[in-house]
């Protein structure tokens, strides 16, 4: 097992912290969610770590159940673009025709306009639900996982062993999912990274819009919104989610490019 | 006729095609989906009547292939009607807050285009020594933030803090010009900041593959200083890819400055679509997701031409 690199054991115990926080929410939050506990804009103490809120919540307590949605929301999203994004760039590469030419046209389309803009249009007429944001996030970011897989896809198509399972009768499920998946799978575990910091990136965009998640819930991005008024008094509490969100996309890109430079030297060869 | 006329020609004609679809994919994205204008106006509660009376007037009752034509006739000839919620007309609303918004980002590009090809210079100058790990490391920590948190941590210390610059920014008629820049001075360094990292490794990558070519290691050996090749040598057959991804940049301002808008409450056309996807207010989403779209394709389709332009195998052909 070669060294790993002190960058990206950074990264995966920041990250570990961040997910283990979110999954024991209910355990480590010192107060209620909503549970009105100080006066406003407290400075922080020693009951409240990271001081009070706009309307004196503990910062702590809803920063922990902000992270849980947040990394809840990108992290659905990220699987819903992997999972309909890969299954429909492997069958466009295998299909070919009309129906690689269709669907990627398609998927050019859906990227010639930015994808937030894209968002807040569809979003000005679906209901601002959890489910709603997921499957919106998870159905415009599948255009970027769909190019990828395609593009690697068509590589492996294009081998003896894929033509091999097709001259013995295999179906297109069979061909992709026991042929190019595994093949396929280390540059996409790479992206994976990639594409879930996008997630908590543009989640945390939207609920800072306000189009995003909906008061009572709250995310990072929506804390931010909440406490972003005081800003201009001098009380920085709105600062503290906004550094999260920055924590949190970097330490994830930290073990992203590790994965990434060790995957391309695997495939490269040529790597030590 | 000359081949690069054709190809620009090609471009834009495929441009032109692409906003079309574009437009159809707006419209049946916002009429496709369940509930319509007239029941966001009146409410879950309306009664059937009340719907069908105000569908007519608003021609909502129309098939949508006439109603998407009406939309789209109205767009090319300046009319964008009326908004849902305040009955003004979109197209001089629009119109004033778009000068806003473009002021915006001409001062982001004016600054960021020179700078980050002056650092992505000096990082391919000094690669692997300290000023391109110092240049890389900054730029690479500001790619993985979202624009809003940037402005808030300029807003917050700039603007509050050590109360160098206004940390809202409103742009009023009559202003000078000098003090309209001092006012939106953090919002740009916002937008700077969020395009300047992508450009300047771009420009640092673009130079550095040129610079493997037989003819630097020539100019090298002339004995000319390492910056003369850089500039001279190097720079003029990196131009088209760096020319790309400025232009890709300046689309992606248009992105940013929803954002940044927002923060520093600027009255800008991002503004004005955030407002109106929380109101529902149709007609305005629909013609402001229209321009923006219409921006980012026409940019991109400018990178192309200038890249077919700036390929001296296509300008002079054999």
């Amino acid at each position: 097992m070669r060294r790993i690199p002190l960058s990206a054991i950074i990264g995966m115990i920041l990250t570990g912290a961040f997910i283990l926080s979110a999954l024991l929410a209910d355990f480590i939050a010192p107060y209620g969610m909503a549970e009105v506990v100080g006066d406003v804009w407290e400075p922080i103490s020693a009951d409240h770590w990271f001081g009070t809120d706009t309307i004196g919540r503990d910062m702590l307590t809803r920063m922990i159940y902000g992270g849980q949605t947040t990394i809840l929301v990108a992290a659905a999203a990220t699987m819903i673009s992997f999972g309909t994004g890969s299954v429909f760039g492997f069958l466009a590469a295998t299909m070919g025709g009309w129906i690689d030419q269709a669907m990627s046209r398609f998927v050019d389309l859906l990227m010639a306009i930015p994808s937030l803009i894209l968002a807040l249009v569809i979003l000005s007429v679906m209901p601002a639900t959890l489910t709603t944001l997921i499957l919106v996030m998870g159905f415009l970011d599948a255009t970027r996982v769909f190019r990828l897989s395609r593009a690697v896809a068509v590589d492996i198509t294009v081998m003896d062993y894929v033509e091999a399972a097709r001259l013995r009768g295999e179906g297109w499920r069979w061909i992709i999912f026991r042929e190019i998946l595994p093949n396929a799978l280390s540059p996409l575990v790479a992206e994976l990274g990639l594409r879930f910091i996008f997630a908590v990136l543009f989640i945390s965009t939207l609920s800072f819009l306000g189009l995003g998640v909906q008061p009572p819930l709250a995310d990072w991005g929506g804390i931010v919104k909440e406490n972003s008024a005081g800003l201009v008094y001098g009380k920085s509490a709105a600062l503290i989610p906004a550094f999260a969100i920055a924590a949190l996309a970097i330490s994830v890109n930290l073990v992203a490019d590790w994965v990434l430079s060790r995957t391309t030297s695997l495939k490269g060869g040529r790597g030590a | 006729m000359h081949p690069v006329v054709t190809l620009v020609a090609q471009r834009i004609a495929l441009g032109l095609l692409l906003l079309l679809a574009v437009s159809v994919l707006i419209f049946l994205g916002t009429e496709a989906l369940p509930g319509d204008t007239a029941q966001a106006i009146l409410g879950q509660s309306a009664t059937p009547e009340a719907l069908a009376n105000l569908r007519a007037e608003l021609g909502l009752d129309q098939p949508a292939l006439t109603r998407y034509f009406g939309w789209l006739g109205g767009i090319l000839t300046g009319d964008l009607g009326v908004a849902l919620t305040n009955g003004m007309e979109i197209s001089s609303e629009l119109g004033k807050r778009l000068g806003n918004t473009l002021f915006l980002a001409f001062w982001a590009a004016v600054i960021s285009v020179p700078l980050a090809i002056i650092l992505g210079l000096v990082a391919a100058r000094y690669v692997g020594r300290w000023p391109d790990k110092l240049i890389s490391g900054v730029t690479l920590s500001t790619i993985s933030l979202p624009e809003f948190v940037v402005g808030y941590i300029l807003l917050f210390f700039l603007g509050v803090k050590w109360q160098i610059f206004p940390p809202m920014a409103m742009a009023f008629p009559g202003m000078g010009l000098f003090e309209r820049l001092y006012t939106v001075m953090l919002p740009v360094l916002v937008l700077v900041l969020v395009v300047l990292a992508h450009m300047m490794r771009m420009t640092r990558a673009a130079i550095l593959n040129v610079m493997q070519s037989a003819y630097i290691e020539t100019a090298e050996l002339k004995g000319l200083s390492p910056m003369t090749v850089i500039a001279r040598h190097a720079l003029p057959n990196a131009i088209a890819p760096v020319v790309n991804v400025v232009m890709l940049n300046l689309a992606y301002l248009v992105v940013g400055v929803v954002v940044v808008e927002v923060v520093f409450a600027y009255n800008g056309v991002g503004q004005y679509l955030v407002d109106h996807v929380a109101k529902r207010d149709l007609p305005v989403v629909q013609a402001v997701g229209m321009v923006f779209a219409a921006v980012y394709i026409g940019l991109n389709i400018l990178a192309d031409v200038i890249s077919i332009l700036a390929n001296p195998r296509l300008r002079h052909p054999k």
